[in-house]
C-alpha cells in the first residue's frame, strides 16, 4: 500500500502579462512565501524543491540555479523538468511520487516562468523538429488551428460554441485575484470580431503569455493532517505520450489518444465509472477555446462529438452540474512553467476550501490536467476523502 | 522499505561526432541493446525517466525526438532537464512509490550539433556575467585556480589525474580518447583556460545510456544477480559566485546522506569503485576529498590502487553532457557484476556513482549500489 | 505599485547554430526526394502503418521498421490553416512572412501526416479532406524545401 500523499497549502503570483517589478528569483520568491504562508511552514519543513520550468522563453539555462536563494534551494535537494506545456503537471507528479516513495516527507514544486522576457512562439516552434516541422509550424496558435479545422469536421463544433468557452474563461477569472486577463463584460460577439490569428483561432480563443510563479507543498499522511484542515489528497495520477511527430495522431483533438489513456487510467484508480456525475469540479489544461471543448469529450465529460453541446447547455459553467475552470484556466493565465501546476494548484484549492470567490460549493473530487508538445497529458485526481 | 534494483545497462561509444544518427536513431540503439540483454519486452515496461537538455539538442521538449524509441507511447515518461542522475534518482522514487515495477532510465547528448560554449554561457547571470562572455569552461578554469591554490596543488599534480584516466580508457571498449601519457604530455598539451589544459579537459561528446531499474521482487524474478541502489544524495549549492569554489559543500552533504542511507561509516575502507561525473582533472581531487576518500587526493592518485576511481577513465575519456551521470551508474554495475573486462575492481561489491550540474557543481548527487 | 518607477532591462540577442543529423532514416527518406521526387513511408510488420517521417520503430507496437514504401504524391487535408500574425521565425530570427497556409496532410498510402504549406491564403478556398498534390523544385538537395507547396486540386 504505497504512503498517502496531501497537497497542504499552495501559493500564487499575481500573474500578468509583463511582471516588470520582479526579476525571475523575485517572481518565484513571491509564490514561494505565499504557500510557505499558507502552510505555516518554513523552509526548514521542506525536504525537497522540484521546479518546472521551460528554459527556451527566457534564453537561460538553469534559471533556477542562478535564482536559488529565491526558492531556498541552498543545501536542499532539488531537480529540474522541462516537458513543455505538462511541465507544470510533471513537476507535481514528481513529487508525489517522492513522497509516496518515502524519499522525502515533504516537498515543494514549484512552477515558474518569465514569459515576457522570450519571444513565446518563437521558442514553441523550436518543439517542432527542425528536420520535419519547424520551417512550416507557426508556434502554438498554428498547431492549434490545424487541430480546431479537423475538430470542427469531425464534431460540427461552431466558432460560435468555442467562443462561449473564451467567455466563461475571462469572466471566470474576475473571481480569481491571482489570473491575468479578466474581462468582465466580454461577449461571445468580442470573440468572433476579434483578429483572425490563424483560422479558426482568433485573438480571443487563445490563451495569453503570462509571467508568474506558483508553488504548491505536498506532504505524506501524517504530517499532511497535521499541517492542513483539509489536505487535498492525491487519488490518481496518469501520464501518457504520443508517438514523435504532429502528424502522427489521426485526429489530433478530435480523438485525442493521450488524454483518452491517461484519464482512463486515472479514473480507474480513483474508482470513478461516470466523471460527469463524480467529479465535482475541473480544472483542465485548455490552450484554446476550441480545445477546451474537445478535451469535453475526450475526458469523457459527455459523448463524441457532443462537446458543443455541453457548452451550450451550461453544464460546465461554474452555476453548472461540473464547472469547468473555475480559475478562468489557460485561456486567462498562461506563465508556461506554472501553467499546469497552477491547474493543480486550482483543483487543490477547490477541495481545500479556500477558492474563495471562484469556490465550488462541495467540492470533494477535482481533476488537474496538463498538456504540452503534441498533446502529451497528465491527468491527476485530488479527493477530500483519503485513497 | 522497497528496495530498487538495476537489472541492466547499456551505453553506446562516446564519439566526438555521431553525424549518421538522428537522436531518435542513438537512442533506440542502446534500449534495443538493453531490453535484449535483460530480456525484458517494451510491453512490460510502463514507467521511463529520461534526461537531456533542450538547450544542446536545439529543441525544446527535447525528450519529444526519442518519446517513441523509449516506449513512452500512451506510457508514463517524464524528463529531467539535469544530469542522468537525477533521472535514475527519479526512476527510484518511482518505483519505490509502489506504482511501478519497471522503469526505464534513458540518457542522450549529441554535444557535436550546437555550440558548447554559447550554450554553457546560457548559465550566467544574464546582467553581470554573461556581457563577459563567461562560459563553463572558464568558470572551471577560475575555480581549478581557486582549489589549487587554496590546497598548494601544483600543476603536476592535477596532471596525475589526467594520466591515470587515460590509461584506463584504453582498458575501455567505449571510450572516446585514450592514451599511455605522461605528464609532461599532459602539461605540454594546448591550454584551453588556463590553468586547464586539453587533456585535463573531457572532450565534446556525442552519446547515450540507458539503465533498467526494477523493485526488488521483480528483480529477482528477472536475474540471479541484481544490483541494489542503497543509498541516494542529492544536495543544492549557492551560485558560483556566491560561495568559496574551493570548497564542495553540496557534494559533501550529498554523499552524507548517501552514506547514512547505504549505512556507510568509512567511505574509504567500505567502498570498492567510485565513478566520478568529473569533467576536468581538478574536479577529481575535489570530489575525493568531498567523499571521505582521501584527505590528501593526490596521494591517493598516486597509489597503486588509484584506478578504483574512475576505472572507466571517467569523463576525461568521453563526456556527453547530462549523459555522465547515468554512464557512471553503467560502468559502476558492470564493475559489481564483474563484467568491467579488462578494467575490472576485482572483488568490487560497492560502487560510488556521482553526477553534478550547474556552473562548478553547483547540484550534486551521489549513489550508492551494492551488488546482492 | 503606486508609483509607475522607470524599469531597467538588459537585452540580450540568443544566436545559436545548430547542425542537426538526418540521421538513417532521413537519409534514405531525403535522398529519395531529391533523386526522384518521391516520398518514401516505413511499414510496421505488426500492425501495418505507413509512417511518415520515417523513424527506427513503431510506437505503437514497438516493433522494429524496415519496410520502406512508396506513398503519395498526392493526399488529403487532414487539417489546415492560414496563418496571419506575425512571428519571429527561430531558423532564421527573423520573421516569418504571412499570410501562408500550411495543413496536415495525409499522404495516399501512409498513416500518419505531415506538415506542409499550401499554395493557398483564402481560408473560403480549403476545407478538410480536400485533395492535394506535392509540386517538386526543378532543383533538390534533400530537404521538405524540395517540395514547394501542395497545390490544391479540383474537387
Amino acid at each position: 500500500m504505497p504512503r498517502r500523499v496531501a497537497i497542504i497549502a499552495t501559493g500564487q503570483t499575481k500573474h500578468a502579462a509583463r511582471r516588470l517589478d520582479v526579476n525571475i528569483r523575485e517572481l518565484i520568491t513571491e509564490a514561494v512565501t505565499r504557500a510557505l504562508q499558507d502552510a505555516d511552514l518554513t523552509m526548514r519543513d521542506i525536504d525537497a524543491v522540484l521546479l518546472g520550468n521551460m528554459e527556451p522563453f527566457e534564453g537561460f539555462l538553469f534559471p533556477e540555479l542562478w535564482a536559488v536563494e529565491g526558492w531556498g534551494g541552498y543545501m536542499k535537494p532539488s531537480v529540474k523538468f522541462n516537458t513543455g506545456g505538462t511541465v507544470g503537471t510533471t513537476t507535481a507528479i514528481a513529487a508525489y511520487y517522492y513522497v509516496a516513495s518515502g524519499i522525502y516527507d515533504v516537498v515543494m514544486a514549484i512552477g515558474f516562468e518569465k514569459q515576457s522576457e522570450g519571444h513565446t512562439q518563437a521558442a514553441i516552434t523550436t518543439v517542432g523538429d527542425p528536420i520535419w516541422e519547424r520551417s512550416v509550424m507557426a508556434g502554438a496558435i498554428g498547431n492549434f488551428a490545424v487541430m480546431a479545422t479537423t475538430y470542427m469536421h469531425e464534431s460540427g463544433v461552431t466558432e460560435e460554441q468555442a467562443a462561449k468557452a473564451a467567455v466563461k474563461a475571462r469572466r471566470n477569472a474576475c473571481l480569481n485575484p491571482y489570473a491575468h486577463l479578466q474581462m468582465p463584460d466580454i461577449t461571445v460577439e468580442d470573440v468572433l470580431k476579434s483578429e483572425m490569428l490563424a483560422y479558426p483561432v482568433k485573438r480571443l480563443d487563445m490563451c495569453p503569455q503570462s509571467d508568474g510563479a506558483v508553488a504548491v507543498i505536498f506532504a505524506e499522511e501524517s504530517k499532511a493532517r497535521k499541517l492542513a484542515p483539509r489536505p487535498a489528497w492525491i487519488r490518481a495520477v496518469a501520464t501518457a505520450h504520443e508517438q514523435q511527430y504532429m502528424g502522427d495522431s489521426p485526429k489530433r483533438l478530435a480523438e485525442m489518444r493521450s488524454l483518452i489513456a491517461a484519464s482512463r487510467r486515472a479514473y480507474q484508480a480513483a474508482g470513478i465509472t461516470n466523471p460527469r456525475k463524480e467529479l465535482d469540479v475541473a480544472e483542465i489544461y485548455e490552450v484554446a477555446s476550441f480545445a477546451e471543448l474537445a478535451m469535453y469529450e475526450n475526458l469523457g465529460f459527455c459523448d463524441r462529438g457532443e462537446g458543443g453541446k455541453l457548452i451550450d447547455a451550461g453544464v460546465t459553467e461554474l452555476t453548472g452540474e461540473l464547472p469547468v475552470n473555475p480559475s478562468g484556466g489557460v485561456m486567462s493565465t498562461n506563465p508556461i512553467g506554472a501553467t499546469a501546476l497552477i491547474r493543480v494548484a486550482e483543483a487543490a484549492l477547490q477541495i481545500m476550501g479556500k477558492a474563495g470567490r471562484r469556490q465550488v460549493e462541495g467540492a470533494r473530487t477535482a481533476l488537474a490536467t496538463g498538456y504540452g508538445g503534441n498533446a502529451w497529458t497528465d491527468v491527476i485526481i485530488l479527493s477530500r476523502e483519503k485513497p | 522499505m522497497r528496495r530498487v534494483a538495476i537489472i541492466g545497462a547499456a551505453q553506446t561509444r562516446f564519439e566526438a561526432r555521431k553525424a549518421s544518427l538522428a537522436y531518435n536513431e542513438l537512442v533506440y540503439g542502446v534500449v534495443r541493446e538493453l531490453l535484449d540483454r535483460t530480456g525484458v519486452s517494451m510491453r512490460e515496461i510502463e514507467s521511463m525517466v529520461t534526461a537531456s537538455q533542450d538547450a544542446y539538442d536545439g529543441k525544446t521538449i527535447s525528450g519529444m525526438a526519442i518519446n517513441e524509441v523509449v516506449g513512452a507511447y500512451l506510457k508514463s515518461e517524464a524528463k529531467v532537464a539535469a544530469d542522468g542522475l537525477q533521472a535514475l534518482l527519479y526512476g527510484v522514487a518511482r518505483i519505490l512509490s509502489g506504482e511501478f515495477d519497471l522503469t526505464l532510465v534513458v540518457a542522450h547528448c549529441k554535444e557535436s550539433e550546437g555550440q558548447p560554449s554559447t550554450i554553457t554561457g546560457l548559465m550566467f547571470d544574464p546582467f553581470v556575467q554573461r556581457p563577459l562572455g563567461l562560459d563553463e569552461l572558464t568558470a572551471a578554469a577560475l575555480q581549478a585556480r581557486r582549489y589549487c591554490r587554496k590546497r598548494g596543488l601544483a600543476p603536476e599534480d592535477v596532471a596525475l589525474v589526467a594520466v591515470k584516466a587515460h590509461h584506463q580508457g584504453l582498458k575501455n571498449p567505449y571510450a572516446q580518447r585514450a592514451g599511455t601519457f605522461t605528464v609532461e604530455d599532459v602539461l605540454a598539451s594546448p591550454i584551453l583556460a588556463d590553468p586547464i589544459h586539453e587533456l585535463e579537459a573531457a572532450p565534446r561528446s556525442d552519446g547515450a545510456c540507458a539503465v533498467l531499474l526494477a523493485s526488488e521482487w521483480r528483480a529477482r524474478r528477472l536475474t540471479d544477480r541484481p544490483v541494489y541502489v542503497v543509498g541516494i544524495g542529492n544536495c543544492t549549492d549557492a551560485y558560483w559566485t556566491e560561495r568559496d569554489l574551493a570548497e564542495a559543500r553540496a557534494l559533501q552533504e550529498a554523499a552524507r546522506r548517501a552514506y547514512a542511507m547505504a549505512g556507510i561509516g568509512d567511505p574509504a575502507r567500505e567502498i570498492d569503485v567510485v565513478e566520478l561525473s568529473a569533467r576536468y582533472a581538478y574536479e577529481e581531487l575535489m570530489a575525493i576529498e568531498a567523499l571521505g576518500l582521501h584527505t590528501s587526493p593526490v596521494e591517493l592518485i598516486t597509489q597503486d590502487r588509484a584506478p578504483f576511481v574512475n576505472p572507466s577513465g571517467g569523463p576525461l575519456c568521453g563526456n556527453p553532457p547530462t549523459v555522465s551521470g547515468l554512464a557512471r551508474v553503467v560502468e559502476a554495475y558492470w564493475q559489481l557484476r564483474e563484467e568491467a573486462g579488462e578494467r575490472q575492481i576485482p572483488g568490487a561489491r560497492v560502487a560510488l556513482a556521482h553526477g553534478a550540474g550547474g556552473i562548478c557543481g553547483q547540484n550534486q548527487t551521489v549513489v550508492i549500489l551494492r551488488r546482492a | 505599485m503606486s508609483e509607475e518607477s522607470p524599469t531597467l532591462r538588459v537585452d540580450f540577442l540568443l544566436d545559436i547554430e545548430y547542425q542537426y543529423a538526418v540521421g538513417q532514416y532521413g537519409m534514405r527518406f531525403f535522398t529519395e526526394l531529391r533523386d526522384r521526387a518521391r516520398f518514401m513511408g516505413v511499414r510496421c510488420p505488426e500492425c501495418g502503418r505507413v509512417y511518415i517521417p520515417p523513424r527506427p520503430v513503431c510506437g505503437i507496437c514497438y516493433r522494429e521498421l524496415q519496410e520502406w514504401v512508396e506513398v503519395g504524391p498526392e493526399g488529403t487535408i487532414v487539417g489546415w490553416t492560414v496563418v496571419r500574425i506575425p512571428f519571429i521565425d527561430p531558423m532564421t530570427g527573423e520573421q516569418r512572412p504571412v499570410p501562408y497556409g500550411f495543413a496536415i496532410i495525409r499522404l495516399d498510402g501512409a498513416s500518419t501526416s505531415l506538415y506542409h504549406f499550401l499554395d493557398e491564403t483564402d481560408e473560403r478556398k480549403i476545407h478538410v479532406g480536400q485533395r492535394v498534390r506535392a509540386v517538386f523544385r526543378e532543383r533538390r538537395e534533400g530537404s521538405l524545401r524540395d517540395v514547394l507547396y501542395f497545390h490544391l486540386l479540383e474537387d
